[in-house]
């Protein structure tokens, strides 16, 4: 076995232990701090593809900054342990259907594109920095814009609801 | 062995680097407490540590061991997984931050291989990136310190440090965009390369200048980050006790103390990299007589520390005092001396280190002079100031390279 396959493992497994963790965990902060897990793990298995720009990203959006709202938020409102109900009639068959649908989507999109998926590490020209930014500038511009278009609307939108009424 | 020392001795070269760092960044951290207590101490006309050795100097090693030997009492009702992580994640993250700064251009031979001063490999081209994703991590443990101290002080000051870190790194991010657009590149060796390119400029090729509004938005949200008067709201003695680590004792204490002053010592080297040419000298490449001054600063200093070791009365000021002075003296004669090559290559360290200094007294400077912001005044600052002038820094300069391009008179 050679060592990115070991690295690969180990970072898999957190990901996955990780993610279990969120959802069986009692406390918030508990949960909260699995997803952060999550989040450093996937950005070692970005850079162990090569690409260390949404690596960096990875971590200084998702696992910095959102996360760290996420903490804020739970320690703000002081959110004590929650108990584990038994799992409602509705959820059950749904949810399994849900999970074997998406389980067969994966597996599929992985069968489908094995080759790509194994060359997609030796480009490289993609996931440099400035491949990115000439896609995301250039190629992508028009979508680029919209998002950041939703996300400042979203913004208008918080900062009118957290304004004080006048009196 | 020799065969596997053969083979994995990029391997073995790496932990020895990263041993040999830990061991220097500790040291220093210890000196830097005492550094610290000394100059706040003369601002405010006292003399600070002076009782343990001479001049306090055993002073950090005084309070190292108070921390090994006092107690570790956990409170009661604290989340005890969370509370131990806390103060490791904070130490582990601040001194892996430490790893990718670079600290000289050229590598030393040994035993057959080029061995670079810094960790990090020559090519991280996520260079700043990736320190920003550790500081970004850096947060939790003072936030989870807070939270899991089941108390309320450390839970105000947690919370206190993580709106502060959001709000501030967005400058902190904001405001190095425009050296990022000077240099091309996120690798840390790259943009004080790029510095050096009008080598006969000296300091005025630095990016401090065009970059001055950079720096000063840079500087400020650094020391935000860092927790550091006057942005130290998470541990404000006079409001919070001690802030996130009121519960913490003895070596728990100690590993966020380290982390903070480590901290201190990586922004103070990324400003250097930024915007003061890190390890490039200030006067123009053509002044080569000021290639001596590491001696002729190392041989006054060395000579004046044996003189006045000799005024102590105790084997520490007889000895070791003395030693040390003529281990600094024999360098400074040693650079004169020895083939020109040593000369060269000690230039890059000593304008690093020396940059460096400079910047951890600005640090105790302004905690011995500032008072603290008060908690609205932290907020407006940051969002209303820090972030506008940082982006107008940002569109400033992209629209003076593109002139540039454009007209290009280069």
């Amino acid at each position: 076995m050679t060592a990115p396959l070991i690295v690969f493992f180990v970072l898999a497994a957190l990901a996955v232990i990780g993610a279990i963790s969120l959802i069986l965990q009692k406390h918030p902060i508990h949960s909260a701090l699995s997803l952060i897990v999550v989040m450093v793990a996937l950005a070692g298995l970005y850079l162990l593809m090569g690409a260390e720009f949404v690596a960096a990203v990875q971590i200084i959006v998702y696992g910095g900054a959102i996360m760290v709202l996420f903490v804020f938020v739970i320690m703000l409102l002081n959110a004590g342990v929650e108990e584990h109900t038994s799992l409602s009639k509705m959820a059950g068959p749904p949810g399994l259907l849900l999970v074997l649908a998406l389980a067969a989507f994966v597996a599929a999109t992985i069968a489908k594109s094995g080759a790509s998926v194994q060359t997609a590490a030796q480009t490289g020209a993609l996931s440099s920095t400035r491949g990115i930014s000439e896609m995301v500038f250039k190629d992508f511009v028009y979508p680029f814009e919209l998002t950041s278009f939703l996300i400042l609307v979203a913004i208008l939108g918080a900062v009118v609801l957290a304004q004080r009424e006048k009196s | 062995m020799r065969a596997l020392l053969a083979t994995n001795a990029e391997l073995v070269i790496t932990i020895v680097k990263i041993a040999l760092l830990l061991f220097i960044v500790l040291t220093v951290n210890a000196y830097l407490t005492w550094f610290e207590r000394k100059v706040v101490a003369h601002i405010q006309s006292r003399w600070g540590p002076h009782r343990v050795g001479p001049h306090g100097l055993l002073q950090p090693l005084a309070d190292g061991l108070k921390f090994f030997f006092k107690e570790d009492p956990t409170p009661a009702g604290v989340d005890k997984f969370v509370y131990y992580l806390a103060p490791l994640l904070a130490l582990a993250l601040a001194l892996t931050s430490i790893a990718i700064i670079p600290f000289g251009p050229a590598p030393i031979h040994l035993f057959g291989h080029d061995i670079y001063l810094g960790i990090a490999p020559l090519d991280l081209n996520i260079g700043i990136l990736a320190l920003f994703a550790i500081t970004a991590l850096g947060v939790y443990g003072v936030a989870l310190a807070g939270w899991s101290s089941n108390s309320k002080y450390p839970l105000l000051g947690g919370l206190r440090s993580s709106a502060q870190m959001i709000s501030y790194e967005l400058a902190l991010t904001m405001s190095v965009v425009g050296v990022l657009l000077m240099a091309g590149s996120f690798n840390l060796r790259d943009i004080i390369n790029a510095q050096a390119r009008h080598p006969e400029r000296g300091i005025f090729g630095w990016n401090l200048w065009p970059q001055i509004l950079g720096f000063l938005c840079f500087f400020t949200a650094a020391v935000a980050e860092t927790n550091r008067v006057p942005f130290d709201l998470p541990e404000a003695e006079s409001e919070l006790v001690a802030g996130f680590h009121t519960e913490y004792a003895s070596f728990k204490f100690a590993m966020f103390f380290i982390a903070e002053y480590t901290s201190m010592i990586t922004v103070s080297c990324l400003c250097t990299i930024m915007f003061f040419g890190g390890w490039l000298s200030p006067f123009p490449a053509s002044w080569t007589l000021t290639h001596y001054l590491p001696s002729v600063i190392l041989i006054p200093f060395g000579l004046w520390v044996i003189f006045d070791g000799f005024r102590y009365e105790t084997a520490f000021g007889r000895i070791v005092l003395p030693g040390l002075g003529f281990v600094i003296a024999a360098m400074g004669f040693a650079l004169i001396v020895l083939p020109h090559q040593y000369n060269e290559f000690i230039q890059a360290p000593f304008w690093f280190l020396s940059k460096v200094l400079v910047f951890l007294f600005i640090y105790v400077w302004m905690r011995g002079t500032l008072p603290r912001f008060r908690y609205d005044q932290l907020m407006a600052f940051g969002w209303k100031l820090l972030l506008p002038v940082s982006i107008v820094n940002v569109i400033l300069t992209s629209f003076v390279i593109l002139a540039k391009m454009q007209w290009g008179h280069q």
